[in-house]
């Protein structure tokens, strides 16, 4: 069955049952490989992926329940102010070091800051936690996004 | 390995000559980010090569060559900096490629072999490295003197240029040809950098791996591209040893995208359009399995085993003075044993590799610890020479000494055999989980006596486990003696005037084991160092300054001691229900010391809050990344220490993904403080030490905030509760 879903602002079509994820969509159909397979039930958050700005999971998110939603992967999110901003606290703090959970974290940390520009600790951990990094880069993320925070702050 | 670790000088040449016949002609076919590939092919022929490391063309773009893989240790950018240090370029613009497979060229002179682990990656390249950067500079200033006919030692090398001692200057993409036609002098006998002049090593660095890891273009093995790739699910026997007994190929086959169902021995996989049809084709197949040998197989089977291993005498690892007589003398006598789980990896990035063979070679993308094993490995089983088998390595997503194994890569070859064109294997978690290769169960028993002053007069330490030395390095595997089981154990940092350690070899059936981040020395400072802070509190000592009175002959291992109780606030008070634990540890060519502050609820939840950690590795080349190991690793063994167990019912195991086989979240993260003596020593490694450190601390923490001991791991939270 063809599908088409706007991803990254172009319009994608793919011929794949309707069940199928849209983790496999970007990665196998399309090459989009940024966007990485973790546990495949949402547990670890190595997927993540915005959907109009929200985060989610796209190993469980099958590709016929997108519709017109605007998709947004690790590839596209610098474009974004907070995408940006992440990024470059990101290099500033030196928070990767494997990097596989990376692109699934600041996915995870952009929609953080699209709807709370000044998170708490808390905050960060309640939104934080479902994103797995067994390297263990946890308090650099952490002061990444606090320093990725006041950095937008002080721009506004 | 830390007892091996001297390079020869012979090994050393041996290295630098095989380099040094690496032709500038040579053109390497990389998997590499985007911004980490070099021009290569336009500078193929025209390059300086005068060893293996190093490439510099007409432009002066300089590619450096990485001998060992980078899997988030921070390698890339530490070897980099050793070699820029001495040939005098900017970190900043250097290009990396990955290695080929090739042990003449990159053996790591402590593994012997292109192998990525045990730490080792500095301390084996510290000095090749040094002197692979110190001979393409030596050559670039001869080049550059020889042209303005002026001595060499009145010329110097910065920043990718050579200056004679007045105004002039030429760029070193201006004297390749030159360079290259100077004969390449004994690496041995290049001056090397005196510590004192290093601009880079010693200096906190930016990652050279960071900037494609925060934008997806970073390629990993599992995102390797090409056309006509199909993409390959796979179902392994769920008991060990098990085999196929029935496929529904049929229904399989049915599914849409799905083109092939291939069944070996002990597994199935499908072959489709992309992953999610092959899964659910995997699903189809309704596949049934004869469980095998090790049907009913538990895990007190396991235990049962070990505890009866232990009991047998076993290979001798260190015996010192008179351990059992001066036991019979002791004015107070422990005995007490200790008992660890099976352990599993789980890399974030899941078990995966990519194949393409073809009647006359077989190509393999993917990302290893250990290049050239596979590459031999893959050659002998489909019975091609070695050179036709490629192997382009990538970026890890984890390591953790899961990918020094070639049994997936094996697997995916033996599907590929049926496969027309490139097919990518990718294990789901649960297969990833459930057939990992795991680190040993093991259980351990000891017996200290002290004397009137409350010093231990004798020490004896039995270990019985799993041999993964045995299966991996047979030859390393000597009179029943597996070095790594007792590493740590065998020589502690404290005076043991009396001291002998056993090793009883006791192989689990049908499972897998392997090495586990840490290896040995995780186990052995746990154990070691929950006893010595038992004998502190049995002779009602601080347990830092009981610790103190055993390290008379150990001065930096004092030193690390005093820091971190210095650093943490070490007998300051804490909140109710919180404690500091502190432990010790001399390994991998260094030291450590770290003190956790632990609070214990009422219903036995452990919260660990803070972790103070002081670190002597001998020189550091780049000290963000100490600190980076150091918040990474114990992370890393503290998720171990709280969750970590592989249990095993009816030969299968129990656990399948992140919900049963729990990692640490953000939420539970402890602050972590990195404090690091400045040392003039030999490098340590360091990707390990800091896995290794934490759960004494911790486990020594809940001793003294709740009374209560830790022998077992993970920590039983329903044996805290108040």
């Amino acid at each position: 069955m063809a599908t088409t879903i706007k991803i990254n602002g172009v319009n994608r079509t793919v011929d794949v049952d309707g069940d199928t994820p849209l983790l496999w969509v970007l990665r196998d159909v399309l090459g989009m490989t940024g966007t990485k397979f973790g546990c495949g039930i949402a547990l670890c958050g190595a997927c993540t992926v915005h959907i109009e700005r929200t985060p989610r999971r796209s190993c469980i998110t099958p590709i016929s329940s997108i519709g017109h939603g605007a998709v947004t992967t690790i590839e596209a999110i610098g474009a974004t102010q907070q995408g940006k901003a992440l990024q470059k606290a990101w290099l500033d703090l030196d928070v990767v070091q494997c990097g596989y959970c990376q692109s699934g974290q600041i996915m995870s940390a952009a929609a953080l800051l699209m709807t709370n520009p000044n998170p708490s600790d808390a905050d960060v951990d309640a939104v934080m936690s479902g994103n797995v990094c067994r390297c263990g880069t946890y308090q650099r993320i952490r002061a990444a996004i606090h320093k990725a925070a006041a950095r937008e702050r002080e721009d506004v | 390995m830390s007892k091996s670790t001297s390079i020869s000088s012979l090994d050393r040449r041996h290295l630098l000559k095989g380099a040094a016949t690496f032709g500038g002609g040579l053109v390497l076919r990389l998997a590499l980010p985007p911004v980490m590939r070099p021009a290569w092919a336009a500078t193929a022929g025209q390059s300086f090569a005068p060893n293996a490391f190093i490439h510099i063309d007409r432009a002066g773009a300089v590619t450096l060559v990485m001998p060992m893989v980078e899997m988030g240790q921070g390698v890339y950018t530490a070897l980099s900096m050793i070699i820029a240090e001495e040939l005098e370029v900017d970190l900043a613009k250097v290009r990396l490629e990955h290695a080929p497979p090739n042990d003449a060229l990159y053996a790591n002179a402590i593994l012997h072999i292109q192998t990525t682990g045990l730490s080792s990656s500095v301390r084996a390249f510290w000095t090749p490295l040094r002197q692979a950067g110190a001979v393409a500079r030596t050559l670039l200033i001869a080049a550059a003197a020889k042209r303005w006919g002026v001595a060499p030692e009145t010329c110097r090398a910065d920043r990718g240029t050579v200056y004679d001692a007045g105004s002039r200057y030429l760029p070193y993409g201006a004297l390749i040809e030159a360079a290259s036609a100077l004969p390449i002098p004994n690496p041995d006998e290049v001056a090397l950098k005196q510590p004192k002049d290093f601009t880079l090593i010693g200096m906190p660095a930016r990652r050279l791996d960071s900037p494609d890891k925060v934008n997806g273009k970073a390629e990993f093995g599992i995102d390797v591209k090409m056309p006509g790739l199909k993409f390959a699910a796979i179902a392994i026997s769920p008991a060990f040893g098990g085999k196929v007994k029935s496929v529904n190929e049929a229904a399989s086959l049915a599914v849409k995208g799905v083109r092939q169902v291939v069944r070996i021995d002990n597994a199935v996989a499908v072959i489709a359009d992309h992953t999610w049809a092959a899964k659910k084709g995997l699903q189809a197949a309704q596949i049934q399995w004869d469980s095998g040998p090790n049907a009913t197989l538990t895990n007190d089977d396991i235990f049962r085993q070990l505890e009866e291993g232990s009991n047998q005498s076993g290979a001798v690892a260190r015996n010192q003075g008179d351990a059992d007589g001066a036991l019979a003398k002791a004015t107070q006598r422990f005995d007490v044993t200790y008992q660890l789980p099976f352990l599993a990896h789980a890399a974030m990035e899941p078990m995966n590799c990519t194949v393409h063979l073809r009647k006359d070679s077989c190509e393999l993308w993917l990302g290893t610890q250990a290049p050239t094993l596979t590459q031999r490995l893959v050659a002998e089983l489909t019975g091609l020479p070695k050179d036709a088998v490629k192997l382009h390595n990538h970026l890890l997503g984890g390591g953790f000494g899961r990918r020094l194994e070639a049994d997936g890569t094996l697997l995916a070859v033996k599907i590929a055999q049926h496969v027309n064109g490139p097919v990518k294997i990718i294990w789901s978690r649960e297969e990833d989980i459930q057939h990992d290769m795991y680190r040993p169960a093991y259980y351990d028993r000891l017996s200290v006596g002290l004397d009137e002053t409350g010093k231990p007069l004798a020490w004896i330490h039995r270990v019985a486990g799993s041999s993964v030395v045995a299966r991996y390095v047979p030859p390393l595997f000597q009179n029943g003696l597996d070095f790594d089981a007792v590493e740590g154990a065998a020589s502690p940092p404290y005076d043991l005037p009396n001291i002998h350690v056993e090793y009883v070899r006791v192989e689990p059936p049908g499972i897998p084991t392997a090495f586990w981040r840490g290896v040995g020395v995780v186990k052995n400072v746990f154990i070691v160092e929950s006893l010595i802070d038992d004998l502190a509190a049995a002779v009602e000592q601080d347990p830092v300054s009981y610790r103190r009175s055993l390290l008379g002959q150990n001065p930096r291992a004092l030193g690390v001691l005093n820091l971190a109780a210095e650093r943490s606030g070490w007998g300051q008070p804490l909140s109710a229900g919180s404690a500091r634990g502190i432990s010790l540890q001399s390994a991998f060519g260094g030291f450590m010391s770290l003190v956790a502050e632990v609070e214990v609820t009422p219903n036995g939840m452990v919260k660990v809050h803070r972790l103070v950690c002081a670190v002597d590795c001998g020189i550091v080349v780049n000290p963000d990344t100490i600190a980076a190991q150091v918040e990474g690793g114990t992370m890393f063994g503290l998720t171990a220490a709280l969750y970590g167990a592989i249990t095993l019912k009816n030969g299968r195991v129990q656990q399948s993904n992140f919900n049963d086989y729990r990692p640490m979240r953000m939420y539970e993260a402890p602050r972590i403080e990195t404090y690091i003596v400045k040392s003039a020593e030999a490098p340590g490694g360091f990707g390990e030490a800091p896995c290794a450190i934490v759960a004494p601390a911790v486990t020594n923490a809940i001793f003294a905030a709740t009374g209560k001991r830790i022998r077992t791991l993970p920590i039983d939270p329903l044996l805290l509760k108040s």
